[in-house]
């Protein structure tokens, strides 16, 4: 059974709805604390409030259950090193066919570019180093900030 | 995440997780087959019909598991992926590393013999 949300992380949450030339496009922000054990209600929350019932198909929502998963992990456990006095923020936005969800932590940042698969053979029983991988191919876009401790992940209805 | 554990007559330790198996948790599963190990126990199915995602922390600690029960001289399969959790597995080439069946039941008796 899931933990209760904590009350921090419930009052920290913040929907709005903006009219816009493509249509109404929600936002939401979240402030999280670096605690791994949020992880998952924060993924609950954020689907909750963003992707209200057959907006997305299941095999989407499973891509989008994932990647803000593995991106909530890598800003708390590498970016924020699980220090409970810093935050990760997460902001997402709906507007018309696609859902963006940016993820920022308060870390020295990383080089995507220095992350490389384990998909050798002698590489596959890695414990690690799959995170970044994932992402990138469960959603439409990968961008991050010129820092390295933001990410910005773009997926698309179809 | 939750999961169930049992032993069925041949021998065969098979573990049930529930819900998602991610960062936050997979410690708790390393921990649950570890303590198998030290029990004795060789011969390894972990069932994923319940299971929602898993992360690549997840993946991680089963390919941590997998090592350790090899070394120790057992066996480890894995069972009941569902389409979206096989994709993770065929994404990063896990599904090269592990023996999986479609079935707990079918998991279990490949140990057969």
């Amino acid at each position: 059974m899931t933990a209760p949300l904590p009350a921090s992380l419930r009052l920290c949450v913040r929907r709005r709805r903006v009219p816009t030339a493509a249509g109404a496009t929600v936002q939401v922000s979240l402030r999280v604390p670096s605690d791994v054990s949020c992880i998952e209600e924060v993924v609950d929350l954020l689907l909750r409030h963003c992707c209200s019932s057959g907006w997305l198909c299941r095999k989407l929502r499973f891509n989008l259950r994932v990647a803000v998963a593995e991106a909530l992990a890598n800003a708390i456990v590498a970016g924020n090193q699980e220090d409970r006095s810093k935050w990760v923020q997460v902001q997402a936005e709906v507007c018309g066919d696609q859902i963006r969800i940016e993820v920022t932590d308060q870390g020295s940042g990383f080089d995507p570019a220095t992350i490389a698969p384990p998909l050798l053979p002698e590489e596959l029983d890695r414990p690690s180093g799959r995170g970044l991988f994932l992402i990138k191919h469960l959603v439409d876009d990968v961008r991050f900030n010129e820092q390295g401790n933001s990410i910005c992940m773009t997926l698309r209805r179809r | 995440m939750a999961f169930t554990a049992s032993r069925d007559q041949s021998g065969v330790y098979l573990i049930r997780v529930e819900g998602q198996l991610i960062v936050g948790n997979r410690q708790e599963l390393k921990t649950a087959i570890q303590e198998a190990l030290d029990h004795g126990e060789r011969r390894y199915v972990i069932d994923f019909s319940r299971t929602g995602y898993i992360d690549s922390s997840g993946l991680g600690a089963l390919v941590s598991i997998s090592k350790k029960v090899r070394e120790q001289g057992g066996e480890l399969r894995l069972s009941g992926l569902n389409e979206d959790l096989r994709s993770l597995f065929e994404l990063t080439k896990l599904d090269t590393l592990f023996a999986i069946s479609d079935t707990a039941e079918r998991a279990v008796g490949s140990f057969a013999g």
